[in-house]
């Protein structure tokens, strides 16, 4: 018995041993980071001298900042309508893509590959195929009669410009969906077929359903990811014209980094901490029960 | 009948529109590299040169210096793929192999810091990096990679607990401990998901923005993207320079997708929608 006791002792310091590297990391990048941060948060810090407490000063100003709303309303936006059109589309041509089509392999590389383009050059891309005036975008719109309106450079056209973008890398969302969507057992169909089920009512009642674990799975990930999404912006618009692109963190590298308010950059990221904690919390509610890959075959 | 056909001509219509769509980015990218600025300022735009300038591509990697970007890119991503594939194959071989106390809420854990903003944790760490002095050298890029990655981790992890327990036992009767278990028995069987997981860590750290732009300040040993974005800025309309650069950038992973199609798919499939 003690040697039982003993052994396992022993099994648990090796397995230790092997997580250590991580638990290092853990400590050092992670949670020291993440406590730090809420320090800095109440305090001026400008990254050179030491920081100075002023207590819940930087979540005032923030509050009463025109920018920090206009960054969350920026951020919002992007996620509001960008998500469900992205979504949405990415499912659609999975579907397409789902019907037997000849060139599957083809359509699905063509569809596939701009989502693993180089954010960098995805902007530098984008920028240039929206230019109002030597691109091909506005170019098209022209010849059909349509307005050209100057994408980037126009404060109302700038956050549809940037959807656009984002929508040009859907490819990986659609790959999941096709995995989902070749999981749904065919039986299922063919039961609802003989009990004289219309297309739409196989969507709604047999597709949906199965698929919604990796549909909410896609909807949390993407609002994370575009919470954060940084790279395009700042390449493409640095958060202009007007502000009208200055997202979320955007406003945090630029606080911290070129104004070097360290603090209150801090007190953001914090802000970002809790509304991305509450998205976590929604994965692990709905995801407990699916497990975490919403359905998806990991064979 | 008639109608089955009309329906698949509307799928194939909605399909080819959108491949066009997705594929005409990719050609204007090209042509526009090898444009004269004649060509570039056209009005109204042409889609291909009157001239195809392969010179740019010359004047692109020696003068401005994208051979040089290319080169501390390689190295970057080198070095990380080595710190983030030795420390999360010990990680991973840890989390799937013993029996730990707690366990199961560290692992909870590593999955939680996937979904941590990096923005999070980003301004602690360049003041820990600044007091270091490693603002500036390659270091705060490699450096952490070493300390194991959660999403190679985790895919690693899932793999290792497929591996059968009498693979293990019976080298632990050959008298093998841990360590040599996990070099002779498992390592080998892993090759798929290594493999997926050296993938995913190589794109990521080649078109990684954040980090070089925070802590490369140098342009001699600017990556890749930071090359691009700061020629984007020092020099806005050139175009044909930009979209080379991008051109340069983007090859290398196409050409790996189209060596490691399967890989690939699969690897996005199992949980690669963080990319």
């Amino acid at each position: 018995m003690r040697k039982m006791a003993k052994s396992r002792i022993r099994e648990a310091r090796v397995g230790l041993l092997f997580l250590s590297p991580w638990l290092i990391g853990l400590g050092v990048f992670t949670a020291y980071p993440i406590i730090a941060s809420l320090y800095f948060s109440f305090t001026y810090y400008s990254g050179l001298s030491s920081p100075r407490w002023v207590g819940l000063d930087n979540y005032l100003q923030l509050f009463k900042d025109p920018l920090f709303w206009k960054s969350i309303y920026n951020t919002l936006y992007l996620a509001i309508i960008g998500i469900p059109l992205a979504q949405a589309l990415s499912l659609l041509v999975a579907l397409l893509l789902n019907t037997k089509v000849k060139f599957l392999g083809i359509f699905r590389t063509l569809y596939f590959l701009p989502s693993i383009v180089p954010a960098v050059a995805t902007a530098l891309l984008w920028k240039w195929f929206l230019n109002p005036q030597f691109g091909p975008v506005n170019l098209l719109l022209e010849k059909i009669g349509l307005p050209t309106p100057g994408w980037l450079t126009d404060p109302l056209w700038s956050k549809p410009a940037l959807i656009f973008t984002s929508i040009w890398g859907v490819g990986g969302a659609m790959v999941i969906y096709l995995a989902g969507l070749q999981n749904i057992p065919a039986e299922l169909y063919e039961a609802a077929e003989l009990d004289g089920a219309g297309k739409l009512s196989k969507f709604s009642k047999i597709t949906l359903p199965m698929l919604s674990p990796v549909i909410l799975f896609n909807v949390v990930m993407g609002t994370i990811n575009s919470f954060q999404s940084f790279t395009s912006v700042f390449i493409m618009t640095g958060g202009g014209p007007e502000n009208s692109t200055l997202v979320y963190a955007l406003s945090i590298y630029r606080n911290g980094f070129q104004f070097y308010k360290m603090g209150y950059a801090s007190a953001m990221a914090w802000i970002l901490l809790i509304m991305t904690s509450i998205a976590i919390f929604f994965v692990f509610k709905f995801f407990g029960r699916y497990g975490y890959f919403g359905g998806v075959d990991r064979s | 009948m008639r109608k089955r056909t009309l329906n698949k001509a509307w799928i194939y219509f909605m399909l080819i529109a959108g491949a066009l769509f997705f594929f005409i980015p990719f050609f204007w990218m090209f042509s526009t590299s090898l444009k004269s600025y004649d060509d570039v300022f056209a009005f109204p735009p042409v889609w291909w040169p009157s001239e195809a300038l392969w010179s740019n591509y010359a004047e692109l990697l020696i003068e401005l210096p994208f051979l040089r970007y290319t080169l501390n890119t390689v190295f970057v991503t080198a070095m990380t793929l080595l710190g983030f594939m030795v420390s999360s194959a010990i990680v991973a071989f840890g989390f799937s192999y013993f029996r730990i106390p707690g366990k199961k809420v560290l692992f909870r854990i590593l999955l939680v810091t996937l979904m941590i903003p990096p923005q999070v944790t980003m301004i602690p760490q360049f003041v820990l990096f600044n007091r270091l002095g490693w603002v500036g050298t390659f270091l705060p890029l490699i450096v952490p990679t070493f300390f194991g990655g959660a999403f190679s981790i985790f895919l690693l992890k899932q793999f290792f607990d497929t591996v059968p327990r009498e693979f293990s036992d019976a080298a632990k009767l050959d008298g093998a401990n841990e360590w040599k278990i996990f070099l002779k028995v498992y390592l080998p069987l892993s090759k798929p998901a290594l493999a997926t997981s050296a993938l995913f860590i190589f794109i990521w750290t080649w078109t990684d923005f954040l980090n070089p732009l925070i802590y490369l300040n140098d342009d001699r040993m600017y990556t890749l993207s930071i090359g691009l974005q700061q020629l984007s800025t020092s020099r806005t309309t050139a175009w044909p320079q930009l979209m080379g650069g991008s051109v340069l950038m983007t090859l290398p992973i196409i050409v790996l997708f189209f060596l490691a199609q399967k890989t690939f798919i699969q690897g996005i499939q199992v949980g690669g929608i963080k990319s």
